[in-house]
C-alpha cells in the first residue's frame, strides 16, 4: 500500500523500533563517532562505530532523543550496517535509507528519518580523538551537549 | 447546529465565509484548522477584493498621472487611512506599509537602531519573543557592540514584572517585546510595561502580531513608541505588514532601504529623502495587499474586536479541560484566563512531531516545533512543543475533535 497514513508511519514494526530500539547505547572501543541534531524539531542523534582494521563494521551503537521516526530509523540504521564494510556503508544512500524505513514520508519526515543516516555518514569520517576529521561531510556537529538516556522525549532534563 | 446563546459569537455561520474550512482531507475527515498563529484563513469578502482590484483598479502607486494610477493610490492611501483608524494611530503618515511583521522590526533595528544604539547600551526583551524580535537586536548588537538582556517568566509563563522593571536602567535604550506570546499565549500588561520603560528614558517596540488579530488595538492608549504586526495573521494577504511609529521618531530616522518612491530627489551627487510615510516605503510596495488588508479590518470589524477575544478565550478554556481530561498533557502558559486563544502543550513521552502528525491523519492542523521561539522553549526545559492556536471561526467541536486525535495518539503509541 503506498497511501500515507497513521497507521503505515506508525506501523508495528516502526513502533518496535522505537520501543526497543537495536544498540541503544554505547558501543566499547569505539573508534569512529559522530553527532548531529535537527535544530527544527529537536532530535539528535549520536553514533558511535568499531571499524575493524580490514574495513568492516563490526559494531553499531546509537543514542539521541527525537521523534518516532529519527529514533526508529536509527535503530534501524545500526542492524543494517553492522557487518558491512565500509565502502558499502558509504553507498548507502539516502533514498536507500527511506526504503529501508519503509513507511513514506512528506519531505519534513524524511529529515527525520535521514538524521541518523547522515550521522553515520560522518562517522566514518570522523575517528574518535581526531577532532580535525569531523565534520568532514559538511553536516555540523551538535555545539550543544545532549541529554541521553532514556525514552522521555521531547524533555531535557 | 444552532449555536448557545452564551456564545459571544456565531462562529458556525461565519465560517461559512471561509471557503477553505469547508475542506475535507485524508479520507473525508473534515479540515480542522488550528494553526492561526502561524497564519489566519481569510474569508470571499477579502479574496474577492484582491480580485476586484487586479480585475478592475490595479497600477502602480504614487507615480502615474493617468487614471488607473490615480485609483489605486487613492486605495492605497484608503487602506493606510483605515489602519489608522483601526489601531488609533493619531496621523495616517504614522503608519507605515512594509512586507510583514518581521521586516517592520527589522526597519526599526536598521533605522532607528543603527542611528541611536552604541556599544554599552541596552535592549531589554522579554524570554518570550519571536526570533523576529530576537535576531534583529542581535543583529543590531553585532554592529554596534550594544548588550541584549532578557526579562524572565514564572513557572507559569506569565513575565516576571518586576525582573522586567529592574532590569530597566539609564543604559536601557530599547524594550521589544511580544503583547501576546505565540506560544505561550500570554497576554502581557503592555500599557504598564511600556510606562515603565517609558520612566526609564526607554524607547518601546511592540510585536503585536499576535495581539492586534484578535482584540482591540490602541497604540495611543499603550503609548507605544513602534508596533509591529503583520497581515496575514488577521485575515489579510501575505505579504502585507505594518510598522506604527510615533511621528516624532519617524521623523528623525533615516531611511532604511533605499530606491524609488522614498525620495524628494536624487542627482548624481545623492539623494534627499522623501516625507513620511514616503520615506519608509522604497520600490513598489505590497498594493494588492494593502487593499486585502483593510476588507480584512473590515470583516473583523464587523464581528467585534472584544468578542473575537471573549470567544476564543472560550475556546481556550474549553481546550484546557479536554486536555486535561485527557492526562499526560503538560501545558507551556499560563491558565486561560490569562492568556490569548493559544494552547500549546506537549504529550509526556511522545515527540512532538509524532503528536502533530497522528492528529494530521485526524484532519486536525497544529504546530509543532519550537514556533520560532528556541530561547523560549530552551528555557521550558522542552525542544518541541504543540500548540493549538484558535481564530473565531474555530468551534467548540473543533475543540472536541482535537481532543479526539489525542485519544487515537495514545491508541497508536500505547497500544501494547
Amino acid at each position: 500500500m503506498s497511501h500515507s497514513n497513521e497507521e503505515d508511519i506508525y506501523q508495528e514494526h516502526i513502533l518496535d523500533h522505537y520501543e526497543d530500539p537495536y544498540h541503544r547505547g554505547h558501543c566499547d572501543h569505539a573508534t569512529h563517532a559522530h553527532e548531529d541534531d535537527n535544530p527544527l524539531c529537536g532530535d539528535v542523534i549520536h553514533v558511535e562505530l568499531r571499524i575493524s582494521s580490514q574495513g568492516r563494521v563490526d559494531e553499531a551503537w546509537f543514542d539521541g532523543e527525537g521523534c518516532c521516526i529519527s529514533q526508529a530509523s536509527a535503530s534501524m540504521l545500526m542492524e543494517r550496517i553492522e557487518g558491512k564494510s565500509v565502502e558499502e556503508v558509504k553507498q548507502f544512500s539516502a533514498d536507500d535509507m527511506l526504503k529501508l524505513f519503509g513507511a513514506r514520508l512528506t519531505p519534513n519526515r524524511q529529515k527525520c528519518c535521514l538524521l541518523s543516516w547522515r550521522v553515520v555518514q560522518a562517522a566514518m569520517h570522523s575517528p574518535v580523538g581526531d577532532e580535525s576529521a569531523r565534520d568532514e561531510s559538511g553536516a555540523t556537529s551538535a555545539s550543544k551537549p545532549a541529554q541521553f538516556g532514556g525514552p522521555d522525549l521531547g524533555e531535557e532534563s | 447546529m444552532a449555536t448557545a446563546p452564551s456564545l459571544p459569537l456565531d462562529a458556525e455561520s461565519l465560517r461559512r465565509d471561509f471557503p477553505i474550512l469547508a475542506t475535507r482531507i485524508h479520507g473525508d475527515k473534515p479540515l480542522v484548522y488550528l494553526d492561526n498563529a502561524a497564519t489566519t484563513q481569510r474569508p470571499r469578502q477579502v479574496i474577492q477584493t484582491l480580485v476586484d482590484a487586479y480585475e478592475n483598479r490595479y497600477a502602480n502607486v504614487h507615480r502615474g498621472i493617468h487614471w488607473l494610477s490615480e485609483q489605486s493610490t487613492d486605495l492605497y492611501e484608503e487602506a493606510r487611512e483605515s489602519v489608522r483608524r483601526f489601531i488609533n494611530a493619531e496621523r495616517r503618515h504614522e503608519v507605515i506599509f512594509t512586507t510583514g511583521c518581521t521586516a517592520s522590526i527589522n526597519l526599526v533595528a536598521r533605522s532607528w537602531g543603527d542611528q541611536n544604539v552604541r556599544a554599552g547600551d541596552e535592549i531589554l526583551l522579554t524570554i518570550m519573543e519571536h526570533h523576529s524580535n530576537i535576531v534583529p537586536w542581535q543583529q543590531l548588537a553585532q554592529r554596534t557592540g550594544c548588550r541584549i538582556r532578557f526579562a524572565p517568566i514564572d513557572s507559569q509563563g506569565r513575565l516576571q514584572v518586576e525582573q522586567f522593571e529592574a532590569l530597566l536602567n539609564e543604559r536601557t535604550r530599547l524594550v521589544a517585546l511580544a503583547a501576546v506570546s505565540n506560544v505561550l499565549g500570554t497576554i502581557n500588561p503592555v500599557e504598564s510595561l511600556i510606562a515603565a520603560a517609558h520612566r526609564a528614558g526607554a524607547v518601546v517596540l511592540v510585536d503585536a502580531a499576535q495581539s492586534v488579530p484578535h482584540e482591540p488595538t490602541d497604540v495611543r492608549r499603550w503609548d507605544a513608541d513602534f508596533v509591529a504586526f503583520s497581515g496575514h495573521k488577521m485575515l489579510g494577504p501575505s505579504g502585507v505588514g505594518i510598522l506604527y511609529g510615533r511621528e516624532r521618531l519617524l521623523e528623525a530616522m533615516p531611511p532604511f532601504l533605499g530606491g524609488g518612491s522614498m525620495i524628494r530627489r536624487v542627482t548624481v551627487d545623492g539623494f534627499e529623502p522623501g516625507d513620511l510615510p514616503a520615506r519608509f516605503e522604497a520600490g513598489t510596495p505590497p498594493i494588492v495587499p494593502a487593499l486585502g488588508l483593510t476588507s480584512a479590518i473590515e470583516y473583523l470589524e464587523s464581528v467585534g474586536l472584544e468578542k473575537i477575544h471573549r470567544y476564543e478565550q472560550l475556546l481556550a478554556e474549553r481546550a484546557h479541560e479536554l486536555l486535561e481530561a485527557e492526562g499526560d498533557i503538560r501545558f507551556l502558559g499560563p491558565p486561560p484566563e490569562f492568556k490569548a486563544g493559544i494552547v500549546s502543550f506537549t504529550v509526556d513521552g511522545i515527540h512532538a512531531h509524532d503528536v502533530a502528525q497522528v492528529l494530521d491523519r485526524q484532519g486536525v492542523a497544529i504546530r509543532a516545533g519550537h514556533h520560532c521561539a528556541m530561547p523560549l522553549h530552551k528555557q521550558l526545559g522542552v525542544v518541541a512543543s504543540n500548540r493549538a492556536s484558535f481564530y473565531f471561526y474555530n468551534t467548540l467541536e473543533e475543540v472536541e475533535l482535537l481532543a479526539a486525535g489525542l485519544r487515537e495518539l495514545k491508541r497508536v503509541f500505547r497500544r501494547r
